[in-house]
């Protein structure tokens, strides 16, 4: 029997970061807010503490923070005419898992998409013309631009503390900064963290090379910081176990440093752990949800009635209750009809390992932060002439080596054999003296067509629904794009004095089984028309207009940064406009 | 519609074994309600449990011999550091096979299995235990049928590592099985139980991590970030601390 709880103003699916801001924003104004998180209650003291948080075999290798695939997967294929299969172990990317969600196991970067970026339909037309984009490429404007999100940006920097060095404050370029941002209302916070030496080298190498090179904008902070809630952070230690693991130290910005202790004490919030909603529910009508179900981990089912839904999990999540709950049309790409599904992208990554001179360089390769680094933008976006390179998009490109973890930092140069004698002095040889910068080079990801999620025919969960069915490839544009960044990146790596580097471009086809990033978007989009978005400019679902969907998966498509800095002010840009409209008149806050 | 009510009831049995993972495999198992304070209780948390010394958990028969001899021609001893065997590799790979890694917990299993691409993922019901159990076999069995009769452990090093070059490069008749696969498999096991910390079995005495300068489960480099291309002068420790400690 499904059990009944109290009504409540507002009920929240998924207690990560956006779900935490949402949460905060919305009993500010009084409201009656729950939120229900599928995994567990998470915090520094008990789940990661310095006595134990700092194991690559546990957190690395047996993704012990995140999802696991039993509990929730979805199934993969490259192509239309291809067989999706299920994705067993995680590989490409991580699901978060618990409260706090991926802000919990990121790194922290902290970056703002370009002005550029969020017009980038419009754009690239009058720049280059409709014809020099790729005939199957479905990119879009987002609705909203750069300057209307600012605030937002500035409000999230400010929650976190961010480390960084500006470089448009108010229209002026600062020498040190990255001179390619969008114009800042102030600086960051924080200064910029110490950079280890392999990480300065990069700096100087690029300068030497012409380029402006400035500090990755670090949610690892180079100082104490009491945040606007007045919650307190530490200085972060360089301890080399940021991705992938929580941080012990209080020095890492998450929804557990910067929000929820404050928001806990709250008498008019409360949530549920270890529940996971399986479905939100609509009224007769099909267009107003009243509340969700979701089934505890003793399953029970239970429904929380409620007024307002703030649909707030992972992209993937997001999208895929939104196809369980048949909220919106799901897209059709033979047809091209529907929306929810559509403009699914990801990242492009690559990077080049350097192995240098180990009686002349010492990098000492452990001591790092997961948004450590020094940068360049010259690359990205459309910050550069593309009208040579027959392609659309780019990335940021630097050292940003998180940790020498030695499972998967003791790398040796290429032609090395794999095993015995001769791979163990070379791993000796070259571990403190060898580059490895992980995702050096950070490119974007554009929509195509034939590039979507919708429901898989023939797997299903633990609740025999439907997995959701991913069909992903990397298309011309992007390779293009990989091969001319990681040239160029290559060719920094070279002038930092490395003998032997190994170029390991992103090529096709796309591959299920690697890292690449956590960085999935689109699927439940936000735009201007809703017969090419699920989602208004406030992220208001143009179908349900008392449900908000948070996250990543309202990209239209995705630009050449890490995504949570936008994540995040795009929750506070929908808190604002549910505060200041939509509480006051409940309904569409666009006519459709 | 599966995603109805009835469809829900229908599976409610699926959902126990569901939930009973949740009992086994997260500390904190039940639902909790949040509510006026952060969920804090006094040493709550949830460290690793080590390996405990002793005899095999998982290998039977000939496995033990076989897995310590390709350790130590995956990780061969030179004068600094001990080979794989010595180094806890083989050790570390039998506490794996035998807990959650060996059984493929948490991974998806449910059926159908199909065969996909290779960038589409294992998918095979078998899980890493029965992959060594069978890969193991084969070695063996195959190294008896195409060299007089002996075992894998029982050749000569320079056999030994003909052998696994042939695997290597999908030379090895290894009786119809994929001996390149497996032999990827061990290398990335061995080589893992290398480096991780000590606590699983393997990195004895922290050998790995003194041999490349990996000064281990420290959590503050402040003092260091800036002092560029000097060797720290630390150490390694491990999550139970360092080997004069820790020495039984």
């Amino acid at each position: 029997m499904t059990k009944r709880l109290p009504r409540k103003d507002v009920v929240i699916i998924g207690l990560g970061w956006t779900g935490s801001i949402m949460a905060n924003e919305l009993t500010d104004e009084g409201l009656e807010v729950i939120a229900i998180e599928r995994g567990p209650w998470r915090d520094s003291p008990t789940d990661f503490p310095p006595t134990y948080i700092q194991d690559e075999l546990r957190y690395r290798v047996r993704h012990e923070l995140f999802l696991r695939p039993d509990q929730l997967t979805f199934t993969f294929r490259n192509k239309m005419d291809q067989t999706a299969l299920p994705i067993r172990s995680w590989g490409a990317f991580m699901p978060p898992n618990g409260v706090g969600g991926g802000g919990v196991h990121w790194n922290g970067e902290m970056w703002r998409f370009l002005p550029s970026d969020f017009v980038l339909k419009t754009h690239l037309t009058e720049r280059y013309g409709a014809a020099f984009l790729p005939g199957d490429m479905t990119i879009q404007d987002w609705g909203l631009t750069y300057d209307e999100l600012e605030p937002h940006y500035d409000r999230f920097e400010y929650l976190c503390g961010t480390s960084g060095t500006a470089g448009n404050l108010r229209g002026q370029i600062i020498e040190g900064g990255n001179p390619f941002e969008g114009a800042r209302s102030r600086p960051y916070p924080t200064p910029a963290q110490a950079q280890p030496f392999s990480h300065t080298l990069f700096g100087k190498a690029a300068r030497d090379l012409g380029y402006k090179p400035f500090p990755q904008p670090s949610g690892n902070l180079s100082e104490a910081y009491t945040n606007p809630l007045g919650l307190k952070m530490g200085p972060c230690t360089y301890c080399g176990f940021c991705e992938w693991f929580g941080c012990a130290n209080y020095s890492k910005a998450s929804p557990q440093t910067t929000i929820l202790p404050y928001l806990v004490r709250k008498p008019n919030f409360s949530a549920r752990d270890n529940s996971e909603v399986i479905r939100i529910n609509l009224d007769k009508s099909g267009t107003r949800a009243t509340g969700v179900t979701f089934v505890d981990s003793s399953g029970q089912d239970w429904e929380q009635p409620a007024d307002l839904v703030i649909l707030s999990a992972y992209t993937l999540f997001n999208v895929q209750l939104l196809l369980h709950s048949r909220i919106g049309q799901p897209y059709d790409p033979v047809k091209g009809t529907g929306t929810v599904g559509r403009n699914y992208t990801h990242q492009t990554v690559s990077t080049v390992n350097g192995f240098f001179d180990p009686k002349k360089f010492n990098f000492n390769p452990f001591i790092a932060s997961g948004s450590i680094g020094m940068c360049i933008d010259e690359f990205n976006g459309d910050n550069f002439d593309h009208g040579p390179h027959g392609f659309v998009g780019g990335g940021y490109m630097g050292q940003v080596q998180t940790g020498g973890r030695p499972i998967e930092s003791t790398l040796v140069p290429p032609g090395t054999p794999k095993w015995g004698a001769a791979w163990k002095s070379a791993v000796k040889e070259n571990y403190l003296s060898t580059v490895k910068p992980g995702t050096g080079v950070h490119g974007s990801f554009y929509a195509y067509r034939d590039i979507y999620l919708d429901l898989d025919p023939t797997f299903t969960d633990r609740f025999n629904r439907p997995l959701m069915r991913i069909t992903m490839d990397l298309k011309d544009n992007e390779l293009k794009q990989n091969k001319f960044l990681t040239d160029k990146f290559a060719e920094i790596i070279k002038a930092m004095g490395a003998d032997k580097l190994a170029v390991q471009y992103r090529t096709g086809p796309y591959d299920i089984t690697t890292y690449q990033t956590t960085h999935l978007n689109g699927g439940a989009v936000m735009g201007t028309d809703r017969n090419t978005s699920v989602l208004n400019r406030y992220l208001q679902s143009w179908d349900v207009p008392n449900l908000f969907v948070l996250g990543a998966s309202a990209f239209p498509q995705n630009a050449g940064y890490n995504p949570t800095l936008t994540v995040g002010a795009l929750a506070y840009w929908a808190a604002a406009a549910i505060r200041d409209k939509y509480l006051k008149n409940p309904g569409r806050l666009i006519d459709a | 519609m599966s995603n109805d009510k009835g469809g829900l009831a229908i599976c409610r049995r699926q959902l126990l074994t569901g939930a009973a993972y949740f009992a086994l495999g997260i500390s904190r198992s039940g639902a909790t309600v949040i509510l006026d304070h952060l969920p804090w209780t006094p040493n709550a948390g949830d460290p690793p449990p080590a390996a405990t010394p002793g005899p095999w958990h998982f290998f039977i028969g000939e496995e033990g011999r076989t897995i310590e001899a390709l350790a130590d021609r995956i990780i061969p001893a030179d004068p600094q550091t001990p080979g794989g065997t010595d180094a806890g590799c083989a050790v570390f790979v039998d506490r794996q096979l035998a807990g959650p890694y060996g059984r493929q917990e948490g991974l998806f299993t449910r059926p159908p299995f199909m065969k996909g691409a290779k960038n589409q993922g294992h998918q095979s019901e078998q899980g890493p235990a029965q992959q060594y159990r069978e890969g193991l076999a084969a070695l063996n069995a195959s190294c008896k049928a195409q060299l007089g009769g002996k075992a894998f452990y029982e050749l000569s090093d320079a056999d030994k590592d003909r052998v696994l070059q042939e695997l290597e490069s999908g030379e090895f008749n290894f009786d119809g099985a994929d001996g390149k696969a497996f032999f990827e498999q061990v290398v990335k096991d061995i080589q893992m139980g290398f480096f991780a910390d000590p606590i699983y079995g393997g990195n004895r005495d922290l050998v790995a991590w003194k041999m490349i300068g990996f000064p281990g489960a420290r959590y503050n480099y402040l003092d260091w970030v800036k002092r560029h291309n000097e060797p720290f002068p630390l150490p390694p420790v491990g999550m139970t601390g360092r080997i004069e400690w820790t020495r039984r």
